[in-house]
């Protein structure tokens, strides 16, 4: 009797408990993965030309794809440009047939108007709308447009492409600049690490040796603008850096330059607004690592006759390597996805991946070139944080 | 004596010291008087002070409507996050949860991801759902953000406190909703307060997803801000700046507060 209580109470605490966690877990799964799931499908899925010709599909999976049109292909293509189809559906489909080959969509027009002018019931070639119809080519295109799961927007993030053939071949040149936009995203967020990294692990190793005010002064100084909004900070720095702003009055006045140093909108205020925002992130995993390392060992090193410089390059820096090295990971990781303060300070040469997804999304509705680069961002950030996750213990850090 | 290497030493870290600081706070500390500007231009020098800005900001309509905004978006955002955060933090303290560690992860999942990758996926998945444009979807997505930040502020508190108490009262005769409100909850309330303060706070900060999912009625103070400095910066944002810093630091304050009340009133008190 004892024994079965106990499996019962035991059943009704874990039950419980998964009441408990149950809401957010359900409400963490509609509105964050699932959102991530939908513009993950939307990188790999192409769906237009398929719903609009959904006969042709069908006629086109019995064609041997190299001689010409078989007639049940052709009353496919006329059956679906007769139906009735969305004219947004349509134009997305025209579109994206047109991206195959120039000039499809001048084809597409011209024989909707034919197929859909013709009077019901009379016999139509497509040939004879168009002679271009007779060449497997244009067929081909569409054969290729027709599969639902496509890897044609995750090879346009890094500008790549499928050749006649299928092979992955390079995009042409000058066709789109998601390589260049990559590799200054990482050059950006790879350059504010190291500032950060050169300017925080200083300051943290002063404020773990000082004491008192000054380092209570110390560390307000790296809260204080981690609690200050960072639009307020973002703000802040267009203001200073401005071609009229204090930083370039000071300058001048100084006798430093004669006329203002160009500052903002460039990659120099990018850096170093980004530098201002994250390096609290910096600061206080190394700090709390160098916390942890007992203070009594660099005067043991010193007293066994190590130099200030010895006892730092080999006791110190060893202890704080796994705290710098959290720390590098969490600036970079954050990094590569800002989007605020490149679109406040930077110009069109400043604009890192985030900028590029945003635009694809809200200036073009290419979701699914924001998708791909948004899944490209989400891999290697996924990534970045379980790498961190395993480095530090806490990764919470950045709120205690 | 000390060498003249360490004092050496001793005023280089002075000197760096005080330059990192003063990067770290001068350009907070310098935006905040151009509030207070007279001039039509966002800059230095300041000509004479004045309010206006702050007049333009509480009868400019697109201003007035963006800070009631941000008021009514935040403190549905700190609520809704307040909630499913508490509850999940209870369920998570439990020995009993499966799979408890990896749970918490996800639950922290929101705090890395970058923002536009989840403003794009939200904004497909609301333009199905009819949820964009509509003060609940930017209220969820909102939420989605500052849930992080009170799972681990309350399951801070929940770990410093005596499972034995709960106990205690459990076994002399106490309901459960009886124990979490007489026992539980005030155990727990400096940690619920702070995971308060920092939601409302992620709130009022949050730009990219509102870009996404909000629509021109439900802007936001700090998407104000955004397109204001992107289009035509005037000296109103920066009076919103200032309003958005005293109202950070005073929420700060206010969890500085408690947590020092919190200290006080445990620390073991000397023996008499």
């Amino acid at each position: 009797m004892h024994g079965y209580f106990a499996v019962r109470s035991a059943l009704r605490a874990r039950l419980g408990a998964i009441a408990l966690v149950a809401p957010l877990m359900c409400f963490v799964l509609f509105f964050f993965f699932w959102p991530l799931a939908t513009m993950m499908q939307a990188a790999v899925t192409d769906g237009t030309v398929r719903g609009v010709l959904p006969e042709t599909a069908a006629a086109l999976s019995d064609w041997d794809g190299e001689s010409g049109p078989t007639a049940a292909m052709q009353a496919a293509l006329i059956a679906d440009l007769r139906a009735p189809a969305q004219q947004m559906d349509f134009g997305d489909a025209v579109r994206r047939l047109n991206s195959e080959i120039s000039g499809f969509r001048s084809l597409m027009s011209r024989t909707a108007t034919a197929v859909r002018g013709a009077p019901e019931g009379s016999t139509l070639t497509l040939v004879g709308i168009d002679q271009r119809w007779g060449d497997p080519k244009y067929w081909q295109a569409i054969r290729r447009a027709m599969p639902l799961y496509t890897d044609r927007n995750l090879l346009a993030a890094v500008d790549l492409t499928r050749d006649a053939r299928g092979h992955i071949a390079q995009a042409e040149g000058g066709a789109s600049a998601n390589r260049q936009i990559l590799t200054r995203t990482f050059v950006i967020s790879a350059a504010v690490t190291l500032l950060c990294a050169a300017i925080g692990l200083p300051y943290a190793m002063i404020i773990a040796a000082s004491g008192g005010w000054v380092r209570t002064l110390l560390l307000i100084a790296v809260l204080l603008p981690l609690w200050t909004s960072l639009l307020v900070r973002t703000a802040a720095w267009f203001i200073l850096l401005q071609n009229e702003g204090i930083i370039n009055d000071t300058l001048i006045a100084l006798g430093l330059t004669d006329a203002p140093v160009q500052l903002i909108f460039n990659r120099t205020g990018v850096v170093i607004a980004m530098t201002h925002v994250l390096l609290p992130f910096m600061v206080l995993p190394i700090y709390s690592g160098l916390l942890a390392i007992p203070n009594n060992l660099l005067p043991a090193a010193a007293s066994l006759g190590a130099t200030r410089l010895q006892a730092f390059r080999h006791v110190l820096l060893p202890l704080a390597f796994p705290s710098l090295m959290s720390g590098c990971l969490l600036v970079f990781m954050v990094a590569l996805g800002y989007y605020i303060t490149p679109a406040l300070v930077g110009g069109a040469e400043e604009q890192m991946i985030s900028s590029v997804i945003a635009f694809f999304a809200t200036g073009t509705a290419n979701w699914g070139m924001a998708g791909a680069l948004g899944f490209i961002l989400l891999a290697v950030t996924t990534l970045l944080y379980f790498v961190y996750g395993r480095l530090s213990r806490s990764p919470t850090m950045m709120i205690n | 004596m000390p060498s003249q290497a360490s004092q050496a030493l001793r005023a280089t870290q002075i000197v760096f010291g005080s330059a990192v600081v003063f990067f770290l706070l001068a350009p907070v500390v310098a935006i905040l008087p151009l509030a207070f500007n007279s001039s039509i231009f966002l800059n230095y020098p300041i000509e004479s002070f004045s309010s206006r800005w702050f007049v333009e900001l509480s009868e400019n309509e697109t201003w007035r409507r963006s800070i009631v905004n941000s008021l009514i978006i935040g403190a549905g955002a700190t609520i809704l996050s307040t909630v499913l955060g508490t509850l999940a933090a209870l369920g998570l303290r439990s020995a009993w949860l499966p799979f408890s560690s990896t749970i918490r992860t996800v639950f922290l999942m929101p705090m890395v991801i970058p923002a536009v990758v989840l403003g794009v996926g939200l904004q497909m998945l609301y333009v199905r759902t009819g949820l964009s444009s509509t003060y609940l979807g930017v209220i969820i997505a909102h939420a989605v953000l500052c849930v992080p930040f009170v799972v681990v502020s309350v399951s801070g508190s929940l770990n410093g406190m005596d499972p034995w108490i709960e106990r205690a009262a459990a076994s002399l005769g106490a309901p459960p909703a009886r124990v979490f409100r007489f026992v539980t909850l005030p155990t727990i309330m400096p940690g619920l307060v702070t995971g308060m303060v920092f939601a409302f706070a992620t709130s009022l900060d949050e730009v990219v997803l509102t870009l996404f999912v909000a629509g021109p009625n439900q802007r936001t103070l700090a998407r104000q801000m955004f397109s204001s400095i992107r289009e035509n910066i005037s000296p109103a944002v920066a009076a919103a700046a200032f309003v958005m810093i005293v109202g950070t630091l005073s929420l700060a304050a206010l969890v500085g507060y408690i947590r020092w009340r919190r200290s006080k009133a445990v620390s073991p008190k000397p023996q008499a």
